[in-house]
């Protein structure tokens, strides 16, 4: 039994990057994210309003949940200086449900008492996604992803918790990893997302390869 | 206890604890119909509380408290997207199972309702399923973890919408963990049987320097200032139970609450949110309890 999410970790010392990466802090597993760029010895921020995007050259939106999230950034006024970050070139990863926030269809969730309509999502990226597709907590599972995409390759230990599926995906996105046949990390230009959860675990290789395409912007 | 399925695993401690922490930073509300699920997640809950009656009906009404109905809490799961968690009695696993069944996101075995066992909780690692239990010190908490809780909550005094329990607990259980964390290690094995816990729990707190799974403050939060009172305190998110749907405007005191829970340490934001609420619910000040009606000090 061991936790992944302990107390936030000490900011590292300024020489060791000039990277800054903010990490999207309304609600949800932010804190995790965190810990994850300042071990690989990047200085990174939480984000709870707009001018906290002015120093950043790349952003993570966190799991947690996607209606809670996207409700915060619209009462904060943070949906469209989102949208002109993403709009700047500043590379953006959203795991879960920063996923959710960043897919251009979300289809509806037809629930009983009338369709979810939520107009509080950045909706940037061309894919297609379904909320929680697989299912409730009690379908939510762990499973060794091939990673051969990634610089050091081997398998990623992948978490989907109560995860959306992405069902299609636009000409220019491309796929990173799958689980059998379904894609479940993709980057389209400077905006990459997953449908697990790597701040969960102790594999900093998605984060390495963000932090990468950062630097690289 | 986890299910394997060709190369990926459902049930795992992972996931269990996974979940909570996509939860943190969130408000839990306690709901007893679909058309309170539904202001909740509109206000922006990060989850939702099923069950029949909430806190201060159960209190006022007495008698035995139970689960609550299955179709009443799969309505509700047929109403909102996020996560829905409903409470079984303490030790009672078949309620349990059942909740399971249903397909609940969590289950909290919960003293809010009448214990079905004295002696004993459920033996949580046996289920798919995650569970919350409640604590009052980190002895308990530390127990419930080792019965596999993947969750806490401090317990706070449910239905009393005085928040002076919650800070009781929340005070006692991270001032434990702050004195565990100066303790020289020969202290740790006395520790631990003094406070009746796991040892190598005991230890992996201490090295950690927090409980090992996510921790929320429960039992008496009423207002935006509770909330961030409490996150302030060192919580990870909060429950709120009677606070919201016997207050005089439950949809704006919602909303208050998570934008608390997000902005605790801006003091302006929490003056600006905390305006015009309308009236918070009637408390119950917890020192005019009886013991016999206090719910925290079940749980053994």
């Amino acid at each position: 039994m061991t936790f992944h999410a302990p107390n936030l970790i000490e900011e590292p010392q300024p020489e060791t990057g000039t990277t800054t990466v903010g990490v999207l802090a309304l609600q949800g597993a932010f804190l995790e994210h965190i810990n994850m760029l300042r071990r690989l010895g990047v200085r990174a921020t939480p984000v709870r309003k707009p001018e906290e995007l002015a120093p950043l050259d790349g952003l993570i939106i966190p799991g947690g949940e996607s209606t809670t999230i996207g409700k915060l950034a619209d009462r904060w006024g943070l949906i469209e200086p989102l949208r002109a970050f993403i709009a700047a070139g500043k590379p953006v990863w959203g795991t879960g449900a920063g996923l959710i926030l960043l897919a251009k269809d979300i289809g509806h969730t037809p629930k009983k008492g009338g369709a979810h309509v939520e107009p509080n999502r950045l909706a940037v990226m061309d894919i297609k996604v379904d909320r929680n597709a697989f299912g409730r907590q009690v379908d939510s599972f762990e499973a060794d992803l091939p990673a051969d995409a990634l610089p050091v390759g081997g398998t990623f230990p992948a978490v989907f918790i109560r995860a959306p599926r992405i069902e299609a995906v636009g000409a220019g996105v491309t796929p990173l990893l799958h689980l059998g046949d379904e894609v479940v990390a993709a980057v389209e230009g400077h905006i990459m997302v997953t449908t697990f959860h790597p701040e969960l675990t102790d594999d900093p290789r998605l984060h390495q390869f963000f932090v990468e395409m950062v630097r690289n912007s | 206890m986890s299910t394997q399925n060709g190369n990926s695993q459902t049930g795992t401690w992972r996931v269990k604890v996974g979940l909570a922490q996509m939860l943190k930073g969130g408000v839990i509300m306690d709901v007893v119909t679909p058309e309170q699920a539904k202001i909740a997640e509109d206000a922006g809950a990060c989850a939702v509380m099923a069950l029949e009656r909430v806190p201060a009906d159960i209190r006022a009404d007495g008698g035995v408290a139970r689960m609550s109905d299955p179709g009443m809490i799969q309505r509700i799961m047929d109403t909102v997207s996020i996560p829905v968690m409903a409470k079984a009695r303490i030790g009672h696993f078949v309620e349990a199972q059942i909740l399971e069944a249903i397909g609940v996101d969590y289950i909290d075995e919960s003293e809010v309702l009448t214990p079905a066992d004295e002696a004993h909780h459920i033996y949580k690692h046996n289920f798919n399923v995650p569970f919350v239990c409640g604590c009052r010190n980190l002895g308990e908490a530390l127990r419930r973890i080792g019965e596999g809780a993947a969750m806490m909550r401090t317990k706070g005094e449910a239905g009393t919408g005085d928040v002076v329990e919650a800070v009781r607990h929340a005070r006692t259980v991270l001032g434990e963990i702050r004195r565990l964390q100066t303790m020289p290690e020969e202290e740790l094995m006395t520790f631990a049987k003094s406070i009746g816990a796991p040892y190598e729990l005991v230890k992996e707190t201490r090295d950690l320097g927090r409980l090992p799974v996510v921790n929320f403050a429960a039992g008496g939060i009423a207002t935006p200032a509770d909330a961030a009172l409490m996150m302030q305190l060192g919580v990870d998110g909060v429950f709120v139970g009677s606070g919201i749907f016997k207050s005089g405007d439950p949809a704006k005191r919602a909303n208050a609450i998570v934008q608390a829970v997000t902005h605790f340490n801006d003091p302006k934001i929490l003056a600006e949110i905390s305006k015009d609420l309308g009236e918070p619910m009637v408390g119950i000040n917890v020192r005019s309890l009886p013991e016999e009606e206090q719910l925290a000090t079940r749980g053994w």
